[in-house]
């Protein structure tokens, strides 16, 4: 039996989401499928940069004019999800001032908002900056949420009338006739509540249209349908500080380079990145030089980052995508534009299209365009109003109230729980039952994470990446244990202890590249508190082998019962004030 | 009899001080520093302990492990155990005697306090995670609360303490199988407390049994406690609570709650900041107090002075200026990576403050295993030492003749997966002291 949608997403990540909204949006039947959880794939593991666009002010003037366009768009409809800290362009002695010319110039061509400020301003904006600070150009670089906006996107289709099905693999592209006419998935664990299928199942999904926006594994679906999509996976390393070094995006002023980005996100920095083409996106060496470069390369800039707590480091694969026969050999010349892959016209196969390349700043454009482009194939009329309808959860100002009073919350913790849930802040806080803070690096109280289980169910990295809890220094090490207890008695024993360790072995993933100094020290006061104090590592309830109880001791004897060593069984009646310590 | 010897120098900012000098300098001010402090002065010797923040016991259950697993397979009786060891743990370098003779001081500072010297078995607490494990000694309050008794068992979790959740540890015990039925309950903590109170308030206000606001008008807090418990005891023959039962008048506050209620009343090991692990110190700081060992406390060691292999002082820093500290034998206990005994960069992993040799993989890719619970190296990450508990260099000869080390500073021991942790610290720092006060008195 096959179920049937109009148009059929493949994709949770920014773009996919940013389509599914906009195709509900104009009365289109929508479904987006998702192998992993939203953000899953390269949204999740970016560094929140809104690009301002002067990043390729003089490399690619059409993606930045791009960039500020939509940067201005999403303060409008996603202010929730966005910081606006501004961003700097710093010039070092060995920095050349031509290029700072054409960088300034660059910006102005596209309209991008940029001054040039001296050394000595730029240190009053950013202290920690090097004092061989040569001069800087301000521009309105901001912070994004990624996990956020897509969760909001997606919402806002739900909510309009799509299916979202997340941890629902595609397996195989339907053709028959040169026409795409659907997929079929195999849903797997659906640890989330949205999730209403048996694991291990297929369903076949009939779609009058399908749009491939998976990204960097944009190959592998192409394959599937028998088409050759040139995608380019490249990596490149994020790796987390402890605090905020700097409040404003600092950026090296100088041609395309490896670590020359430091983005200032919710309570942490992170620095970034590298630019290297994998062959796998699922399979790719994360390497210890990548780390060692962002620390040693962006000290130059910021001298403490040197010595500064380094928690985790990820990585993610750029979707990048070349035209055929454009023959370029290192990925940081290929285009940050994106394309979009009519594969009717390309390939004289009907009912598929796919979406390369791009960037998470431009992801509603980019949904926008292939919205047109496949209401034009369905024969459905309809604009786009996207660009101006606000995201679930920024739609009032109330972001900015505090909260302290209201919510019996202290400051931090309110303003925090306030920006983190937008307008949708009254609904979530207001409680009649105690709201302590769970998550306390992140200050997330246990309101906030009701409210994100009741939609992600039993799976805690999506609950993570809705509130952040877990993410700050502990890396979960004091607070995993008490997120999953929320998870009982709606769920069981056994799910909930399944579903802490998968968030702390989720969180564990990450800290691996960062286990030196502090954050080694963090680990093994983790591993001390979870193994020793808990003892989760050996949890005999996870043990095939009983244990046989009688033969540890159930306390201390009473005087009478003392012959026998006191074991189990020997000591009915015993009273705690009497017994003999025997030494 | 120990000598005072007082003696004039030059300190670094030109104006003379009084130099301090001891016998033996305990660096380190946790249980294995503590231990071997004690130690050092029943041989008689001066002895001075310094230590810089607070100790990592704030984070400890307060249980007492010896050695709970053994090649990853659940340990019944540690010292049947201990022999299976690799040479180089710890245990092995001290021997069995010294393993007893650390318990045996353990048991003489602590008393009352604490239960199990009974029996060479271990016994199996309830954890706040739900989990049980293994110990060799354990806390009064928490006695009645042993899996392997057999009895109807109620846990009480309070809806603004996150580290615990009742019901879930009671569901969990049961997947554990142990003996006897457990249920869980969750409850208000009575009176009008903040959401995000510490334990410690709620300690307090047990202590003190404060007068507490309830639907029945104002109470002592220890009788509000009880009286919102008597719906949900049904069959219970015990009742257990997050470790929270009070500072000072533990005992008290739980007599009250047995004697309302009318079934014992134990208490489950919770994480930081653990009530029972504070109280272990503090056990151990009456007994230091009491053997006149002398306590620095609030200063890091920064810089030592050597000559003819042997360390002649220490000296913390205090806002810039060292305060030099001479003994005739010094014991290195300022603990693992927790406590930044043992510290690292990028680069390597180092004892920060002797510069002694710490084994370790050159790519610190190779410090940790993939799995959150794997066999991790950097948790065996320590000094290495020879039967005399010195510290050895690369070169496998002692780093200092004066210098002997004890606790989480050694290496060869995964205290985390085995639960040995608080058994180390006895072992080394009772073997440490007792070698360093022999010393110091020739």
């Amino acid at each position: 039996m096959a179920t049937e949608t109009e148009a059929l997403v493949i994709g949770g990540g920014s773009t996919g989401c940013g389509i599914a909204r906009d195709l509900a949006l104009r009365g289109v039947d929508t479904t987006l499928v998702e192998r992993g959880n939203l953000t899953h794939g390269t949204t999740g593991r970016m560094h929140g940069l809104l690009h301002s666009g002067g990043r390729y002010a003089v490399s690619d003037q059409e993606s930045a004019a791009e960039c500020i366009a939509e940067s201005r768009v999403l303060r409008e409809i996603a202010s929730h999800c966005v910081e606006m800290t501004g961003g700097l362009f710093v010039q070092l002695p060995a920095d050349d001032d031509e290029y700072f010319e054409e960088k300034l110039a660059g910006c102005r061509d596209c309209d991008i908002p940029a001054e040039v400020i001296s050394g000595e301003e730029a240190r009053e904006i950013e202290p920690y900056l090097t004092r061989d600070v040569e001069r800087a150009i301000r521009v309105p670089d901001g912070a994004i949420d990624p996990f956020r906006l897509c969760v909001a996107n997606a919402a806002d289709a739900e909510k309009h009338g799509a299916r979202i099905e997340t941890h629902a693999e595609v397996t195989d592209v339907l053709v028959e006739d040169d026409q795409v006419t659907g997929v079929e998935v195999r849903h797997e664990s659906g640890p989330g509540k949205r999730s209403h299928h048996e694991p291990g199942t297929t369903e076949r999904i009939e779609a009058d249209h399908v749009v491939n926006a998976t990204g960097a594994w944009a190959g592998e679906l192409g394959a599937m349908a028998g088409v050759e999509v040139e995608v380019r996976p490249s990596k490149g390393v994020m790796t987390v500080m402890n605090t905020r070094q700097v409040d404003t995006v600092v950026n090296r002023c100088r041609p395309k380079g490896d670590a020359d980005i430091i983005v200032p996100h919710e309570t942490a920095c992170i620095l970034g990145t590298t630019d290297v083409e994998v062959e796998d996106p699922d399979d790719y060496p994360e390497e210890q030089w990548e780390i060692d470069m962002m620390i040693d390369t962006l000290s130059e800039l910021v001298p403490i980052l040197s010595e500064a707590r380094t928690i985790r480091s990820f990585w993610g694969v750029r979707p990048l995508y070349e035209p055929p026969d454009t023959g370029t050999t290192d990925p940081t010349d290929i285009t940050r534009q994106f394309f979009l892959l009519d594969h009717a016209d390309r390939d004289s196969l009907e009912g598929m299209t796919s979406i390369v390349g791009g960037k998470l700043t431009t992801y509603r454009l980019m949904a926008e365009q292939i919205t047109d482009h496949v209401c034009e194939k369905l024969g459905i009329e309809g604009n786009c109003r996207t660009a101006e309808q606000p995201l679930p959860g920024s739609e009032d100002f109330s972001v900015l109230r505090d909260y302290m009073e209201e919510f019996g919350l202290r400051s931090p913790v309110g303003r925090r729980s306030a920006e983190r849930l937008g307008s949708k802040a009254d609904e979530v806080l207001k409680t009649d039952d105690p709201n302590p803070v769970v998550c306390t690096c992140e200050a997330v109280t246990r309101a906030e994470l009701d409210h994100a289980i009741a939609d992600a169910g039993t799976d805690l990295n999506a609950t993570r990446i809705r509130t952040r809890a877990s993410m700050g220094n502990c890396q979960g090490g004091f607070c995993a244990h008490r997120i999953a207890a929320l998870l009982h008695p709606e769920y069981d024993e056994a799910t909930t202890r399944t579903a802490l360790d998968e968030l702390y072995e989720e969180r564990w993933k990450g800290q691996r590249h960062a286990l030196w100094g502090e954050q080694l020290s963090q680990a093994m006061l983790n591993h001390a508190l979870h193994a020793t104090t808990m003892n989760r590592d050996r949890d005999p309830a996870a043990s095939d082998d009983g244990i046989e109880y009688d033969r540890f001791d159930a306390g201390p004897p009473t005087p009478e019962a003392a012959a026998d060593g006191g074991r189990a069984g020997a000591c009915d009646g015993i009273d705690d004030g009497e017994d003999d310590r025997g030494d | 009899m120990a000598v005072v010897l007082v003696r004039a120098t030059e300190s670094t900012t030109g104006r003379t001080t009084v130099a301090i000098e001891d016998e033996v300098c305990v660096i380190g001010g946790g249980l294995a520093g503590m231990t071997a402090a004690l130690r050092a002065a029943h041989e008689g010797a001066r002895v001075r302990l310094l230590s810089h923040k607070k100790s990592t016991l704030r984070h400890a259950s307060g249980l007492v492990d010896i050695l709970g697993y053994a090649d990853g397979e659940l340990v019944a009786d540690p010292f049947d155990a201990l022999s299976s060891l690799p040479k180089t743990h710890p245990y092995r370098r001290v021997g069995n005697d010294a393993v007893r003779a650390g318990l045996s001081l353990f048991d003489d500072v602590t008393g009352d306090a604490y239960r199990g010297t009974h029996t060479d078995a271990n016994a199996l607490v309830a954890t706040h995670g739900g989990t049980v494990k293994p110990t060799a000694r354990y806390p009064a309050r928490v006695a009645p609360g042993l899996a392997s008794r057999d009895r109807k068992t109620l846990l009480v979790g309070f809806d603004s303490l996150t580290a615990f959740d009742a019901p879930l540890a009671a569901d969990h015990l049961a997947a554990a199988g142990v003996p006897g039925t457990t249920r869980g309950v969750t409850v208000a903590f009575p009176g009008d407390f903040r959401a995000d109170s510490r334990v410690t308030r709620f300690a307090r206000a047990l202590d003190d049994d404060e007068t507490v606001e309830t639907a029945s008008g104002s109470t002592p807090v220890r009788r509000a406690l009880a009286r919102t418990l008597e719906s949900h005891l049904g069959d219970a023959e015990r009742v257990g609570f997050p470790a929270v039962l009070g500072e000072g008048e533990s005992q008290e506050v739980r007599e009250a709650l047995e004697s309302s209620l009318g079934i014992d009343v134990f208490e489950v090991p919770m994480g930081p900041p653990s009530l029972l692990g504070l109280r272990l110190e503090a056990l151990f700081q009456e007994a230091l107090d009491e053997a006149g060992v002398r306590r620095t406390t609030g200063n890091p060691v920064t810089e030592f002075d050597a000559s003819d292999g042997r360390i002649q002082s220490v000296s913390t820093d205090r806002n810039g200026r060292p305060t030099p500290f001479h003994a005739d034998e010094f014991v290195l206990a300022t603990g693992g990576l927790v406590g930044k005994g043992i510290d690292s960069d990028r680069e390597g992993v180092v004892e920060p403050v002797f510069d002694c040799h710490v084994p370790h993989p050159d790519d610190r890719y190779e410090w940790f295993d993939d799995e959150a619970f794997g066999d991790h190296p950097f948790a065996r990450f320590g000094v290495d030492v020879d039967d005399d508990l010195r510290p050895l260099d690369a070169d496998g000869g002692a780093e200092y003749d004066n210098l002997r080390a004890a606790g989480g500073v050694l290496g060869g021991a995964d205290f985390a997966a085995e639960k040995s942790g608080s058994g180390i610290s006895l072992a080394t720092g009772h073997a440490a002291g007792r070698a360093a006060g022999a010393a110091a008195n020739q």
